[in-house]
């Protein structure tokens, strides 16, 4: 599991370089998650663009890591696949996550 | 890697370890391969999110506490239907019988977020039938997905 990091402003983007978050990576991706998001922006976006499958933990390893960024800061997602889409759908996990097709569209949203 | 003993036209049997590692491979192995038989490109994803929740479940559940061994995973794919049996020799489910396919409540703030418990949820919401037995110290989970053809 690899992210990377970059803030701007008050957002501060996290990118996913790995096609999966699975039971295998869940509990790397939400320590990975709590020493990159650390002291960040008030804004995280996480861009999921290259993640292509997503399973009930890599779920789970979201939500905790939005939890880890505490109340006072917020966690969007962008770049989601269909296919993940539809697992944040049918938990509904939709209606607590702010979700955007692309990376762009979060940013772009910020703005307004 | 486990051993795949065949993968021809609609018959696949792939075995691993019960481990996190051997089944994220295993899993990301078993849904190329279908969808290279032919499984319709719109049920795939669902049979892959349940083949998984299936899956790390016996990895997570089933060998809990005890030495894992292998994961046993058959798929038989017909014109209008796929069958998946899993099968293993770990703990049997609570009660020897299917969990409710009860979602996880959201609760009211950040904090009462569930973490997990989606598993059960989405391989009921996205299978046709699941049957379970335990005999002779193994687990067997078939799971059935039916997709009519138009015309």
């Amino acid at each position: 599991m690899s992210l990377t990091s970059k803030t701007t402003d008050t957002t501060q983007v996290i990118t996913v370089h790995s096609d999966r978050i699975d039971a295998a990576m869940a509990i790397q991706f939400k320590e990975d998650m709590r020493s990159t998001a650390q002291g960040g922006a008030p804004r995280v976006v996480l861009d999921l663009t290259d993640v292509e499958f997503i399973d009930s933990s890599g779920l789970g390893a979201i939500v905790a890591s939005m939890k880890q960024l505490g109340s006072e800061r917020r966690l969007d997602l962008a770049g989601l696949h269909p296919f993940v889409e539809k697992v944040f759908r049918l938990t509904r996990m939709d209606t607590v996550f702010k979700l955007y097709p692309t990376l762009d569209d979060a940013l772009t949203a910020a703005a307004d | 890697m486990g051993a795949m003993a065949m993968c021809d036209e609609n018959c696949m049997d792939l075995n691993f370890a019960a481990t996190e590692a051997e089944a994220s491979t295993g899993i990301a192995r078993i849904s190329t391969c279908l969808e290279a038989q032919g499984l319709p490109q719109h049920k795939a994803a669902d049979v892959k999110i349940a083949l998984a929740e299936a899956i790390n479940n016996v990895v997570e559940h089933a060998y809990a506490g005890i030495t894992p061994a292998k994961v046993k995973v058959r798929c038989r794919l017909h014109e209008n239907w796929l069958e998946i049996l899993i099968s293993d020799t770990g703990n049997p489910l609570p009660g020897f019988r299917v969990p409710d396919g009860v979602p996880a409540p959201l609760g009211s703030s950040l904090d009462d977020l569930p973490e997990g418990g989606f598993g059960w949820f989405l391989i009921h919401e996205l299978t046709s039938e699941i049957r379970y037995e335990h005999t002779n110290g193994c687990n067997r989970l078939s799971l059935r997905f039916d997709f009519p053809r138009l015309g």
